[in-house]
């Protein structure tokens, strides 16, 4: 097959995949399934900057995807005007003792002579801001999280449309890449990896553990939506009017309705992502970064800051992360620490990209659609499967019930096996990286 | 006086003691971790799961062996399961070094991809062992549980706090003790062990000094094996068997072999207990051991927690970072590939 075709008859192939999954399954399931994968595809892409573009080993896609949970919560969710008034000045004291710290710390940088008496001065410019600030803090957390902790017992949010927190959620998670950019990308690539990896789980930690900005492992349900509610649709007199017109089932069409609304919002973002990723990729910035990843001696002796670049990429691909964690919590309408897995957020992501064809942005789209579809799919798949080989045990037998119920768990056997069968006998992927020559 | 003895007794039963253990565990991890590094030349993202893997096999065997009686009396029965853990994860991950990394160790691939590898065999042995045992905690722990107890402790001494002492947290030490003894005899003074430390030290030259570079990483791999098999049973006696825990601990790890001077074996074990004894004294509360110490109206009334225990890993992380920014080879210097 010539390379030119290779694409879209891979994407025809998925296409017809869901559609017999529509088909014999339900047209629920398939744009469930469909939802998600466009989601993954856009990780994957942020994944592809990185990794495909700048040969950036980043495995904290997970915390750049808790970062975009905590924007939609902290955009959308409805203010809670009583904590606050119950402890938002205490933190806004925190952070002012924190800020403070920080300028203490750069100007005894700045103007004290390197030595001893400069690292005494910068340790105790760090105790005298943290107890001021932990002295701010604690009470206030206190008194927000005892407000009416059953219900709230956070901040809340900013009350706004939740699709604005899809951008938000890409500069917070651009803002923290920075920081970790800047502290890790002089380092060589496994350190790189070991920091984002530490990173993400910390991230997460805190979504977990600090219940006055995300209610922690209590969750924070009931986020807006950018789409209606099925049993708004249900009772609106235009739609069932539609639906009798075309002979269907209220209730199974509202469902259709809006995970079709919003396929459509996140094709959309997919696409200008996608759009601008090949821009970038086919711009002079793009064949200078791809001189970075294979020559990095070169490119820095052709003047080329390596560092600086290496930088802006890792932000670029964090903020794609960002922007698809946001819309993920977005599509759960919950936010839901618990939920946050490496194997799932991170390396899933990795298995998409490697598989799909790294440095090719339509490879990893692919990927993230194939690699979802297949996940989702293997579970009952496996399932089946264990029914099947087991069948000659008796129905109660321990052994069988074992097998059927750990099923699930072959999964990440199968992910582990088609990442190391891509590896060894397709490295360049299912779309590969396209080269001109010349 | 007694203020003072009991404030130390505070601080050894809730710092000394555990840290120590939980130093051993991570040590005996980083040693795995750093094994891989200098032989191989790679981060083992699966090490962790390694470790679970071996934990894994011992747990089933002291499952069967206390299922015939078999015991060891005040010892736990894992001890005996030990050698078939250790076996089985040597088998394990000799098959994946010849089906999977071999490949790219005559490829001479970058270690970045090495490190994906690492990643789909993760991926295969978190399976595994969740298809095997299922993902939940489980016990297996049998023998003394204690040496001392808190009450034991305050009856002999008649001081008002009590020092408890796991019999689990002494085994950890004593058996660490062991190996890592037993590994710097192997890598110092017999043959394999000098051909392993020239191998990592420079490839071609070993190469050209007669060295068999397929038995020396055979035997790197049994010896990573055995280490994460012995710190994976360790840290489940001493604390819990649970599969994700060791994917976890990959951080602390591989925080601690980098702190310590990655590829130096001495300093992985000085990182596991530089990254233990942090992890457990920044996430203490000080109240009761200042309590002894202060006068009573000086007394503090908050915990005296500089971080919760929850972000305890956030202290490995931070210590890595840290060190990483002011000495990048790590205290004692490891190397760079």
């Amino acid at each position: 097959m010539s390379a030119s075709l290779r694409a879209p008859v891979l994407f025809a192939f998925m296409a017809a995949a869901l559609a017999v999954v529509g088909f014999y399954q339900s047209w629920s399931l398939s744009l469930a399934i469909l939802n998600l994968c466009l989601i993954s595809s856009i990780m994957a892409l942020g994944v592809n900057v990185q990794w495909g573009y700048a040969g950036l080993f980043n495995v904290g896609t997970m915390g750049f995807a808790a970062i975009g949970g905590v924007a939609a919560v902290l955009v959308s969710a409805a203010p809670v005007g009583e904590a606050w008034s119950a402890g938002g000045w205490g933190l806004f004291l925190s952070l002012l003792a924190v800020i403070g710290t920080i300028i203490a710390i750069v100007l005894i940088r700045a103007k004290m002579p390197k030595g001893r008496a400069r690292g005494f001065a910068v340790a105790a410019a760090i105790l005298v801001g943290y107890t001021l600030a932990r002295w701010a803090f604690d009470p206030a957390v206190d008194a927000i999280e005892a407000v009416d902790p059953a219900l709230s017992g956070y901040l809340g949010g900013l009350g706004l449309p939740i699709t604005v927190s899809w951008a938000v959620g890409g500069l917070m998670a651009a803002g923290v890449a920075w920081v970790i950019g800047k502290i890790a990308l002089g380092l060589r690539s496994d350190y790189l990896a070991i920091a984002t990896l530490g990173i993400s789980e910390i991230i997460v930690f805190i979504a977990k553990n600090e219940d006055w900005m995300t209610r922690g492992v209590k969750n924070v349900t009931g986020l807006p939506r950018p789409v209606p509610y099925e049993v708004d649709l249900q009772q609106a007199p235009w739609f069932l009017e539609r639906v009798a017109a075309w002979g269907l089932d209220p209730v199974e069409a509202s469902s259709i309705y809006v995970k079709l609304s919003y396929a459509l919002l996140f094709a959309a973002v997919l696409l200008v992502l996608l759009w601008l990723s090949e821009k970038a990729l086919n711009s002079p910035w793009g064949r200078m970064m791809r001189s970075i990843r294979d020559n990095e001696a070169a490119a820095e002796a052709m003047g080329k800051d390596v560092t600086a670049r290496r930088l802006q990429t890792f932000i670029l691909g964090s903020a794609i992360c960002g922007i698809a964690g946001a819309m993920l919590t977005t599509l759960d309408g919950q936010f839901t620490p618990g939920t946050y897995n490496p194997l799932r957020f991170t390396f899933l992501i990795w298995v998409m990209v490697i598989v799909g064809g790294s440095g090719n942005n339509w490879g990893s789209v692919l990927g993230g659609f194939l690699i979802w579809f297949v996940w989702i799919q293997a579970e009952p798949a496996g399932r089946w499967m264990m029914d099947v080989m087991t069948m000659g045990f008796g129905e109660e037998n321990p052994f069988r019930l074992h097998m059927i119920e750990s099923a699930a768990y072959m999964r990440f056997v199968l992910m582990g096996l088609i990442l190391l069968v891509a590896l060894r006998f397709a490295p360049k992927g299912l779309i590969p990286e396209r080269t001109k020559l010349g | 006086m007694t203020d003072i003895l009991n404030a130390f007794v505070v601080f050894a039963n809730f710092v000394l003691v555990p840290g120590a253990a939980y130093g051993a565990q991570l040590a005996l991890g980083a040693l795995g971790i750093t094994l891989v590094y200098g032989v191989l030349r790679f981060s083992n993202f699966a090490h962790g799961d390694t470790m679970a893997f071996g934990a894994m096999v011992t747990v089933l065997v002291t499952w069967w062996m206390q299922g015939h009686g078999v015991s060891l009396g005040l010892l736990p029965t894992a001890l005996l399961a030990l050698p078939f853990g250790i076996a089985a994860t040597a088998l394990f991950v000799l098959a994946t070094d010849r089906v999977v990394y071999r490949f790219y160790r005559r490829q001479r691939s970058a270690p970045v991809i090495f490190v994906i590898v690492s990643v789909g065999v993760m991926f295969i042995m978190n399976g595994v062992v969740r298809f095997i045992i299922g993902p939940d905690d489980q016990n297996f722990a049998d023998g003394a549980r204690f040496l001392i107890s808190a009450g034991d402790f305050r009856r002999l001494t008649g001081l008002e706090e009590g020092l408890a002492i796991k019999s689990t947290a002494l085994l950890t030490l004593v058996v660490a003790l062991v190996v890592m003894a037993a590994l710097f005899w192997f890598l110092q003074k017999t043959r394999m062990g000098k051909a392993m430390r020239a191998y990592a030290d420079n490839e071609d030259l070993a190469l050209l000094s007669g060295v068999n570079p397929d038995r020396v990483v055979m035997v790197a791999w049994i010896l990573v094996a055995a280490l994460a098999t012995v710190a994976g049973v360790l840290y489940g006696l001493d604390k819990t068997f649970k599969p994700f825990t060791y994917f976890q601990l990959l951080l602390p790890m591989f925080a601690a072999a980098i702190v310590g001077g990655i590829g130096n074996p001495v300093g992985a074990i000085l990182g596991g207990f530089v990254i233990a004894y942090s992890e457990v004294a920044v996430t203490y509360a000080y109240k009761r051991f200042l309590g002894h110490l202060l006068p009573e109206s000086l007394a503090p009334e908050s915990l005296v927690q500089l971080l919760g225990t929850e972000y305890k890993f956030a202290v490995s992380f931070i210590i890595l970072v840290v060190v990483l920014l002011i000495r990048p080879t790590g205290i004692l210097r490891g190397k760079t590939i």
